[in-house]
């Protein structure tokens, strides 16, 4: 599992740069990592989180509001009916008491033909009773037989005679059916009074409040003063039972609060009192069902803000990754150039020393040959020694490992020559000349004809002369091994237009075969190793042209010649070994 | 007719050893210690081929050649020297030095580059002498 994680890990993130040493902070890609992660995420996420948190409750806040504003006005309106209702009823009753004299309306006929006309009318009317001052029942219309009934005792008797209009608590009476009465005291001119009580059924007043629209979860009741039912509820309990929240204060508008019930249940409550009754309207609501397309939207909200992190978390550790990475790279690459550097000045300290105990070593090298070959010559040429050709075989093993140390001694002088590079103009021309100057005696003696075709356009260009000496002097000195006497050495220079210049070194010698010719420029390969060959000389002008930034190619046949051909670029691009110029002599490597 | 040879080398041991194996071939050869002991030697004596180290002390192989080389133009004079750079190289043959070897150098082969340049030599002296005869004639009349 481990692993795994480390598979996605970026490169920079075990790094740790000892060497910086104070700057070490610098260095320190993981911090700088975080750092940009934490900086860009608490930038972008802050005002995201703080926009969403304020929508959310700007949101929820409207939605609240608007639920209760609902509420209120759906209690506003069904007060209205149920007022209007208990009004109309009122109105009736007041004027029947008004239309028909008292004597009429003690006639029982009379009081039925009224009832009947009411209940076609109006409605919800059950029956009618006249009720005189003294509290009996002087007549009565309806179902039951409650004519002669004192009521002089009955509590709503001492209301309707004080206030003129009573509306009771619903009740279940004689009749077993919750019903309610309105009582109505009408004046007559002698100064008695009488009152008309009339029992309404909760047919026609649950159908106002079933007619209500309300959710699934919605409950309308109508409970009196004391917070008992009057008509039955959906939710809560049966009719006559109380409410199981605390009766709301009165006022005299509409008003809607919250409250939770025992269970924890958040009820949105809007209730009314409604004038001159006991009755009081109140609609409740569950909350959370009211809440659901807020839920909705939140689940929405909420999401959107989730998928919004993740994704600009992680536009932002990508980019960080990504740029840091990059820097860790670009680190990566200086602390490379600056070993190559060190490399290279090493190196080129090494090249110096080796240079210096070359040259050094040289001299007494020359002794040494010079005084063996002494030895030889006096054994050869003296004849009063006893020539041994033990003796003989002896000095030239010695001269034979001088002429090896001697090749090594100019290959480490070569070595040091590779180390430097000295950029300055040059002119192709004249390096080709000097080239052909110096090895001219030998091409004499060997009877080659050299000729160089060297157009005059060809541009100077900036390279290093001596490398640029060495490479030709490398290409023709091979040439001329590679030709008998009467041999031709052709050596022409073309301008490839404005990128480099080509200079092809031709000779008619014996060829390279095709198998040799693909290991030409491999380090100890040759073919002249009886002859003294250090098989590092194509190799060496192979490293030279490529450190010039060029390129050399080579075709051959057998038996016909063999052509190089070095290609120079006109413009260089800078290399890291020249950051660092030394003063070695330039050697020949022979 | 033996070669005159003059060998110049400021490392004494290589001077003795080095006349001593070319005298083995038959040269007649005096030595210099220093381009000094050189140039009066030239004045006062005649050679045929000068053997030139160029890194000596005092006086510079290359600057001991250029004044050689003017005062008698026909010596032919051979570069034997440690390590070269080729601009010294090129700068010598310019200079009008005839060939340049390398310390250690194979006797044989410097035998055979004397010998050219004793032949060179000749017939330089050779047409310069045909030359002056010339002038001689056609001077006097005859």
């Amino acid at each position: 599992m481990k692993l795994e994680f480390e598979r996605f890990m970026p490169k920079f993130w075990e790094y740790r740069d000892v060497a910086s040493g104070p700057f070490r902070a610098l260095f320190d890609f993981r911090k700088i990592w975080k750092q940009a992660v934490f900086l860009c995420a608490g930038v972008a996420l802050t005002p995201l989180i703080l926009m969403a948190l304020i929508d959310y409750n700007v949101t929820q806040k409207a939605i609240e509001s608007e639920i209760l504003l609902r509420t209120s006005r759906l209690v506003s309106n069904e007060r209205r009916a149920i007022s209007f209702f208990l009004e109309e009823r009122k109105f009736a009753l007041d004027f029947v008491v008004h239309d028909n004299p008292y004597d009429t309306l003690k006639d029982t006929a009379r009081l039925e033909t009224i009832l009947e006309n009411l209940k076609k009318s109006l409605g919800g009317f059950s029956d009618l009773g006249v009720i005189d001052s003294s509290g009996i029942q002087v007549n009565y219309a309806g179902s039951y037989r409650l004519l002669g009934v004192d009521y002089r005792r009955h509590d709503w008797f001492r209301q309707v005679m004080e206030k003129g209009v009573y509306i009771s608590d619903v009740f279940l009476g004689l009749r077993n059916a919750p019903h309610f009465v309105i009582a109505l005291k009408h004046l007559l001119p002698n100064g008695d009074s009488f009152i008309l009580r009339s029992s309404l059924d909760m047919e026609r007043f649950q159908k106002i409040l079933s007619q209500m629209e309300l959710e699934p979860s919605g409950d309308a009741v109508i409970i009196n003063r004391s917070g008992v039912l009057q008509t039955p509820s959906r939710y809560f309990h049966d009719i006559f039972s109380r409410i199981p929240f605390a009766i709301p204060d009165f006022s005299s508008t509409t008003q809607v609060y919250q409250t939770s019930d025992s269970k924890g249940r958040i009820y949105v409550i809007g209730y009314a009192y409604i004038v001159d009754t006991p009755f009081i309207l109140m609609v409740t609501k569950q909350k959370n069902e009211l809440m659901k397309p807020w839920f909705k939207t939140r689940l929405h909200l909420v999401a959107f803000l989730a998928v919004s992190i993740v994704g600009i978390l992680a536009v932002i550790i990508g980019v960080a990754t990504y740029l840091v990475n990059h820097m860790y790279m670009a680190d990566q690459k200086r602390v490379m150039t600056l070993h190559q550097v060190e490399y290279a000045n090493k190196l080129a300290s090494i090249g110096r020393l080796a240079a210096g105990v070359a040259h050094e070593i040289n001299n007494p090298l020359a002794i040494i040959n010079e005084k063996a070959g002494l030895i030889k010559d006096i054994l050869t040429f003296r004849s009063d020694c006893a020539v041994d050709a033990k003796f003989v075989g002896l000095v030239d093993s010695i001269l034979s490992s001088v002429e090896r140390c001697g090749a090594i001694t100019r290959r480490l002088l070569g070595f040091a020559r590779h180390m430097e590079v000295r950029i300055q103009k040059v002119s192709i021309r004249d390096i080709i000349q000097d080239v052909i100057g110096f090895l001219g005696k030998e091409a004499e003696y060997k009877s080659i004809v050299v000729s160089a075709d060297i157009p005059e356009e060809i541009p100077e260009f900036e390279s290093d002369r001596g490398k640029l000496q060495q490479i030709f002097l490398n290409l023709v000195n091979n040439a001329f091994a590679a030709m008998n006497e009467g041999g031709h050495l052709k050596i022409a220079v073309a301008a490839v237009p404005e990128k480099s210049v080509s200079v092809s070194v031709s000779d008619d010698g014996c060829g390279i075969s095709d198998a040799d010719l693909k290991r030409v420029f491999e380090p100890f390969f040759t073919t002249k190793s009886r002859t003294g060959g250090t098989g590092l000389g194509l190799s060496i002008t192979y490293g030279l042209v490529q450190e010039l930034g060029g390129d050399i190619q080579v075709e051959s046949a057998v038996g016909k010649g063999t052509r190089f051909i070095v290609t120079l670029p006109l413009i260089r691009e800078p290399q890291i070994s020249e950051q660092k110029k030394g003063d070695v002599d330039a050697g020949i490597v022979g | 007719m033996a070669e005159r040879i003059l060998l110049v080398d400021d490392e004494k041991d290589f001077l003795d050893i080095m006349s001593e194996r070319l005298k083995y071939r038959g040269m007649d050869v005096a030595t210099a210690g220093s381009a000094r002991e050189a140039i009066s030697k030239i004045a006062l004596e005649s050679y045929d081929v000068i053997v030139l180290d160029l890194q000596m002390q005092e006086m510079d192989g290359l600057e001991a050649l250029k004044v050689l080389r003017t005062v008698k133009p026909e010596l032919q004079v051979i570069l034997l020297t440690g390590h070269v750079t080729l601009e010294k190289g090129v700068e010598a043959m310019k200079l009008g030095a005839m060939d340049l070897m390398e310390k250690p150098a194979d006797i044989a082969i410097l035998e055979d580059k004397i010998r050219r340049a004793h032949a060179r030599k000749m017939i330089l002296v050779e047409k310069q002498t045909e030359a002056r005869v010339n002038e001689i004639i056609l001077n006097k009349g005859w």
